[in-house]
């Protein structure tokens, strides 16, 4: 699985860094280094009001944030794999 | 609000926006010839003796903005006639000699070249004279005047000479394509080639970034730019011409100000590779100094080196101030990453050549570099980052001893104490414009704004170290 955490101007104002730390330190405590690839992305061109667009496979998601964040681990991450 | 410094850019920009108009329409190869008598409709001369002159300098101005002569490699060309042919025979007497008594221009002149005619006025023994200007500095009506043409005063590396008909002659073996003659010939008759049909042929292949992706990346510098309008509307500006996003040439600089410091602290001597014109003036002139510049890509090649791994079929426009980056671009180490270079001007010209008022557009953003990033568009600000990449990765340890070069003058001296080994500096920070990128050719603007703006905009990064700017970057 790829995810693509957008770090465009949009999104790295609304906390990209933060997003990629969350999915970081998720990836590691369930030892998913090797099954997900983490990368980043200059606009994935969904730039949101709130939150930051991630990227999953072919499926984009908008307006991930901190709050969110563990929801959508596990819905679209652990549940897909 | 005035859009340009000069008449000579706006007739330029004119070409270049009748060019980029025919060419969204797919009409160009259709209209190309029409352009000079749209631009000069007659029937008055305005520019030249006659219109038909005008229309055939257009011509070649236009063939200019289409990219020039792909055989001549060099970015900047002379456009032979538009060339006044200005005299240049040196100091000479003006007719503001009152033939006084006092002959101060005969004492101080070394080589006896002074004579006076029966109205006690001077002449220079043309055969005698050594061009030394001590009598031109002595006269007390400041009656001798240095006739040097405007190209070759503003060639520092004296690569401008005249041809058998005396027009200006550019010598491709000393000319580091800086664009200064450009920006300063009066008659607008040395120009840098343009690339902006590769930008929109570019643009249009990809359908609407559909098939590829277009990236524009931008130099820092655009912050002293587009006055008339805000940067956000810029940003906004550029995207509906057809690009995708817009990336800060100034994140590939945190991204250099980090490597760089790092490089320096373990060889112990750098110059900086960043600015394409003084990278060029070491090869061609200091070649024994070559193996001290930086083995960093510059900051617009960095991060479209990154573009290009995190998005393969990404293509990559730079967009700056710079002509001289025009050649960067064909470089062998650079090309795979940069697929067109274009200056501010010519950016002008795109948005016109859609009617694109940014003005009145809503405002983007572009926010990821840091402070530190920003600021390698003004002179001083590449060895400010250097120290803070040193401080931030714990090398403080390393001294840093740097000598910041504002143009090519500057440049050539720190180099020549060097190669002598008299240089109290480990780090050269060479910048080929005068002020640093902010007195680009390409600018649309130079005023003395430019630098406060740049560093305004510096202060207003959301990232405040160079190492919160890149991190990001590493997240694999």
């Amino acid at each position: 699985m790829v995810v693509q955490i957008c770090i465009g101007s949009s999104c790295h104002l609304k906390g990209s860094y933060e997003i990629v730390e969350l999915f970081q330190a998720a990836l590691q405590e369930h030892a998913l280094e090797e099954r997900v690839t983490l990368s980043g992305s200059f606009c994935i061109g969904k730039c949101n009001r709130e939150g930051v667009t991630v990227q999953v496979d072919d499926t984009v998601h908008t307006g991930i944030t901190p709050d969110g964040f563990p929801a959508f681990f596990e819905t679209y991450i652990l549940n897909k794999l | 609000m005035r859009k340009f410094d000069t008449k000579i850019q706006h007739l330029k920009y004119k070409v270049l926006r009748e060019v980029a108009r025919l060419a969204w329409e797919g009409k160009l190869m259709e209209k190309v010839t029409d352009i000079p008598e749209t631009l000069v409709p007659g029937p008055k001369a305005t520019m030249r003796c006659c219109i038909y002159k005008e229309r055939a300098i257009l011509a070649k101005r236009v063939g200019l903005a289409m990219g020039g002569n792909r055989e001549n490699k060099n970015v900047i060309e002379v456009i032979s006639i538009a060339c006044d042919e200005c005299p240049m025979g040196g100091y000479e007497v003006t007719g503001a000699c009152r033939g006084c008594l006092a002959h101060r221009c005969e004492d101080v002149c070394p080589r006896g070249a002074i004579t006076f005619d029966d109205q006690q006025k001077a002449h220079i023994d043309k055969t005698k004279c050594v061009e030394c200007g001590a009598c031109a500095k002595v006269c007390p009506f400041s009656a001798i005047t240095n006739h040097k043409r405007p190209c070759q005063n503003a060639c520092k590396v004296k690569a401008i000479s005249m041809d058998e008909n005396k027009a200006a002659l550019i010598d491709n073996d000393k000319c580091i394509a800086c664009g200064a003659c450009v920006y300063q010939c009066p008659f607008g008759a040395i120009s840098d080639k343009s690339y902006i049909l590769d930008a929109i042929d570019l643009i249009q292949k990809g359908e609407n970034n559909q098939k590829y992706k277009v990236y524009a990346v931008v130099a820092p510098t655009i912050s002293s730019q587009f006055a008339y309008a805000k940067l956000g509307q810029v940003i906004t500006g550029i995207k509906e011409l057809g690009f995708y996003t817009v990336v800060e040439a100034a994140l590939g600089a945190d991204m250099v100000a980090a490597a760089e410091s790092r490089e320096l602290a373990e060889k112990g001597f750098l110059t900086s590779s960043c600015c394409p014109g003084f990278v060029a003036y070491i090869e061609k002139n200091f070649p024994d100094l070559m193996p001290f510049v930086s083995h960093n890509l510059s900051p617009m090649a960095t991060i479209s080196r990154y573009l290009k791994e995190t998005d393969p079929d990404a293509r990559v426009v730079f967009i700056g101030p710079c002509t001289a980056k025009k050649a960067e671009v064909q470089k062998e180490e650079v090309s795979p990453y940069v697929d067109a270079a274009l200056t501010f001007e010519e950016l002008q010209a795109l948005f016109d050549s859609r009617e694109l008022d940014i003005t009145t557009m809503e405002e983007g953003v572009l926010d990821n570099a840091s402070y530190f990033g920003r600021i390698f568009a003004r002179c001083g600000g590449l060895a400010e980052a250097v120290a803070q990449g040193l401080k931030e990765q714990g090398l403080e340890d390393f001294e840093l001893k740097p000598v910041s070069c504002d143009g090519i003058e500057e440049c050539r001296v720190a180099l020549l104490k060097k190669s002598k080994n008299l240089l109290d500096a480990n780090f050269i920070e060479g910048m080929a414009c005068v002020g640093g990128c902010i007195g680009g050719a390409g600018c649309l603007t130079h005023g003395p704004k430019d630098k406060s703006q740049v560093d305004k905009y510096g202060k207003e990064a959301f990232e405040k170290t160079i190492t919160d700017a890149i991190r990001v970057l590493n997240c694999e």
